[in-house]
């Protein structure tokens, strides 16, 4: 394990609000036109600060800690068939078939290798600030709202985000080896669909996902039990050590990172779901594969580094369309069964 | 024990007094239960809030807890609308006193009974006195609904400078029936899908289930139930405003008009949901929203121009800024009116710029993104109805000179700040990207917890005061045992 920056970041945040919080002066003492007067002009000068090219409030490029987990993120694990406790009101829901589903997020590394190995023969490619592939498409109901997605290239991942873990440089494809281990964001439901394709995998249903979450016994919040503490998850100020809330807010934590061991003196808990699946709360939103009748939104689950506790009780549904990529969004694949 | 029944008089029988005990029941309520929620949380407030006071809370029951929440609030503040029509209106005293005795036991079974089930176990005892409480709630809308029969002769407007049909028909009163009748029936609009939920102990709340294209029936009526109860209590509280400030004139006769047929629009609007006619119910949501709005808008003319003129009286050729002094003289009668325009910047706005961009902009963003906004935007409204009737509650305390001042512009500038920074706060990935936006986002937090933070502590001051008057022998509120609102309507 490599310590690369050793700031505090619960103290750094701390230090932030309080100085904001107090100040050098009452912001009463001088009257209310004062007060009000203070608090704008606070709000414009850091509203200004943030936005892209007014300065470099942010660094997206902050060094982070490095660490092996000890999870492989190559394995898979199998889900029997039978029932199981699903959704909110833990009704009683059977999946009639055995499937595996990987143990981890798909990582940053083995996007870059399916980029690498997918781009020669066609399965890909570069377009404009964007990598495209090819989706047959979806049935058109003409439902209020729902927009038509007919077959032809979509985006998989961008190439100009700021926060995007991989670049091009015209001729292949490269990352930061510090996120190798952390989970793949940034990568549109058409680009997490397109990698479990390519390999002959799919997306799991969201009963699937849900099922592999909660294990079959209980009717659990948690992929880990009825409880939520800071260090069972990456969530919204967790305080795990990949988090500076003054600066960039929460970052991925490595996949697998919560299973019991310490980093640096940072202890988590193993909060493995009971058939042995990390991060199935928190850290990134997972796309499903559901492509439901009259809609074209995509559903995620699982809630991310950047929802607070809520959202990452395992009924919980988030959705987006298919072109959305965000630094909070990830997935894994699933196979068999279908 | 004179002295205490003396005082339990004035605390459950004057106007005043009833106002007073709903204020401060909401004010410990969102003094208690905000401290569970978002930065709370952060910092760890939330689970010594729940260690110290033994809640229990159980993940899946989150949504069923808020429902709770948001109604137990939601009845103290209808309560204290009811206390202010009793007060301000003509009716008899039978039907006055029926109604307050009502709702006051009922909402206050809301709120213990409600809380007690919703945040310490599932003692269904309480659930059914929960229940009892609403029902109560329903009652004395149905008894002042009665009450505000307009067309009875007794209650005719004489005076030509009223809103009044030829016959002499109080347009004002028929505004306030309209509302209270309106409330009644949108109340089973909600108590219908209540039940229906509530027997498979299934709870949802709107903003989670939005993007879905096919919603039952009973979806829908829940969906239209919280958005008209909102807006009903926000032109219950414009018409209650009206009366206070002596609304009359030209003004007056176009406004009355308008916010019945906006009432009546916007009702059969909502309620068209679970009809046929659901394609097109927002259609004539957006219609009967119009005319209600454009009636306050002309409460607000009214309003400005009287301050300024009364401002301004002693003065021969008052400038412009003579004239602003006048509008800005006293934030008690200005605050309101300005919260009904500031309302437009943080509401209805963004209820505008979301149903005009929802698929170009709006539902390009993840739900809960959406979600912010949704429930952005009627807490904000929430929030300024309840500024409003701080103000008109500063008045009836005869707050003067620099307190009155002080409490009026510190509720206007506080809350307005906290209200422009959720605004700011929902439509932030308008103009900041995900990956950059924390330190703006802790600003805004910042700025929302420091206005509504503050805003609580100047009503946690006023409270204290008010007890600690309670064991004068001859204090303040003595002398508003026998105060009635309408003796004090503006002239």
């Amino acid at each position: 394990m490599k310590r690369i920056n050793g700031m505090s970041l619960r103290g750094a945040f701390f230090a932030t609000t309080a100085k904001r919080a107090s100040g050098k002066q009452s912001p009463f003492r001088g009257g209310l036109l004062r007060a009000i007067t203070l608090a704008m002009t606070l709000l414009i000068l850091t509203s200004c600060r943030q936005v892209p090219g007014g300065g470099a409030p942010v660094d997206l490029n902050a060094p982070i800690y490095v660490y092996e987990t000890g999870v492989d993120y190559n394995t898979w694990v199998t889900i029997p068939t039978g029932p199981f406790y699903h959704g909110q009101e833990a009704e009683l829901e059977n999946i009639d078939h055995d499937y595996e589903i990987m143990v981890t997020d798909v990582t940053v590394a083995q996007y870059l290798g399916f980029l690498v190995e997918a781009i020669a023969p066609g399965a890909i490619k570069v377009e404009g600030d964007q990598v495209v592939g090819f989706y047959p498409g979806d049935e058109f109901h003409g439902v209020k709202h729902e927009i038509e997605i007919p077959l032809g290239d979509y985006v998989f991942i961008p190439l100009n985000d700021p926060s995007s873990r991989i670049t091009y440089d015209g001729s292949k494809f490269q990352i930061n080896f510090d996120y190798a281990n952390h989970p793949m964001t940034d990568v549109s439901w058409f680009g997490a669909w397109g990698y479990c394709q390519y390999y002959g995998w799919r997306l799991p249903t969201e009963l699937e996902w849900e099922k592999a979450a909660r294990g079959s016994g209980d009717d659990r919040p948690f992929p880990w039990g009825y409880d939520i503490a800071r260090n069972n998850a990456n969530f919204y100020a967790s305080r795990d050590p990949f988090e500076d809330m003054s600066s960039f807010g929460s970052r991925t934590t490595p996949v697998g990172f919560y299973n019991g061991n310490a980093y640096d003196g940072y202890g988590t808990l193993d909060s493995a779901s009971p058939y042995g699946l990390y991060d199935m709360a928190g850290n990134v939103w997972q796309w499903t594969g559901d492509v439901y009748e009259g809609m074209h939104y995509r559903f995620m689950r699982g809630g991310s580094k950047d929802t607070y506790d809520m959202d990452l009780r395992i009924w919980v549904r988030n959705n987006a369309t298919p072109t959305y990529y965000s630094p909070g969004v990830g997935f894994r694949c699933a196979r068999g069964g279908q | 024990m004179q002295a205490i029944i003396q005082r339990f008089n004035y605390l459950f029988k004057s106007t005043k007094g009833l106002i007073l005990v709903a204020i401060a029941m909401i004010g410990l309520e969102t003094a208690l239960f905000g401290m569970l929620s978002g930065p709370m949380a952060e910092f760890g407030v939330r689970d010594f809030v729940v260690r110290v006071f033994k809640m229990d809370l159980v993940q899946a029951e989150r949504e069923g807890r808020i429902i709770i929440l948001y109604h137990s609030i939601a009845m103290a503040v209808v309560a204290i609308e009811t206390y202010m029509i009793t007060g301000l209106l003509k009716m008899k005293e039978f039907y006055k006193t029926a109604i307050r005795v009502l709702i006051t036991v009922g909402y206050l079974f809301a709120m213990i009974f409600g809380m007690g089930f919703a945040y310490w176990g599932h003692n269904w005892a309480f659930h059914g006195l929960f229940i009892s409480g609403l029902s109560l709630i329903f009652f004395a809308g149905v008894l002042l609904t009665i009450a505000l029969w307009p067309w009875d002769k007794n209650y005719y407007q004489p005076d030509r400078a009223f809103a009044r049909t030829k016959k002499g028909v109080d347009m004002e009163r028929a505004a306030f029936f309209a509302a209270a009748l309106t409330t009644v029936i949108s109340a089973l609009f909600g108590a219908i899908p209540g039940s229906y939920f509530g027997n498979g102990f299934e709870a949802f709340l709107a903003e989670n289930i939005i993007r879905y294209p096919e919603k039952t029936a009973m979806q829908y009526s829940v969906i239209g139930h919280l958005h008209i109860m909102l807006a009903l209590i926000a032109i219950m509280i414009t018409l209650i405003i009206g009366r206070w400030l002596n609304f009359k004139g030209i003004l007056h006769k176009i406004a009355m008009p308008l916010m019945i047929l906006g009432t009546v629009v916007l009702n059969l609007g909502v309620w068209g949901v679970v009809t046929p006619l659901e394609p097109v119910a927002h259609m004539v949501i957006y219609v009967g929203a119009s005319p209600a709005m454009l009636g306050a808008l002309m409460l607000v003319i009214f309003g400005w121009d009287k301050f300024i003129r009364e401002g301004v009286v002693s003065i021969k050729k008052p400038d412009f800024f003579q004239k602003l002094a006048a509008l800005f003289r006293d934030p008690l009668k200005f605050g309101p009116l300005w919260q009904m325009v500031f309302m437009n910047f943080t509401v209805s706005g963004v209820g505008i710029l979301m149903a005009v961009k929802l698929d170009d902009i709006f539902r390009l963003w993840p739900a809960r993104e959406e979600r912010i906004e949704l429930t952005g935007h009627w807490h904000v409204l929430s929030a300024i109805i309840a500024t409003i009737i701080l103000l008109y509650y500063g008045d009836m305390l005869g707050l003067k000179g620099k307190v009155r001042k002080l409490y009026g512009w510190a509720i206007i500038v506080l809350s307005d700040i906290a209200f422009a920074s959720v605004t700011i706060f929902e439509m932030k990935r308008l103009f900041i990207p995900e990956a950059t936006q924390q330190p703006l986002v802790n600003t805004l937090m910042f700025l929302m917890d420091f206005g509504l933070g503050m805003l609580l502590v100047i009503l946690a001051m006023v409270m204290v005061w008010r007890l600690l008057d309670l064991f004068k022998k001859k204090g303040r509120w003595t002398e508003e045992v026998d105060h009635e609102l309408s003796a004090e309507v503006q002239q």
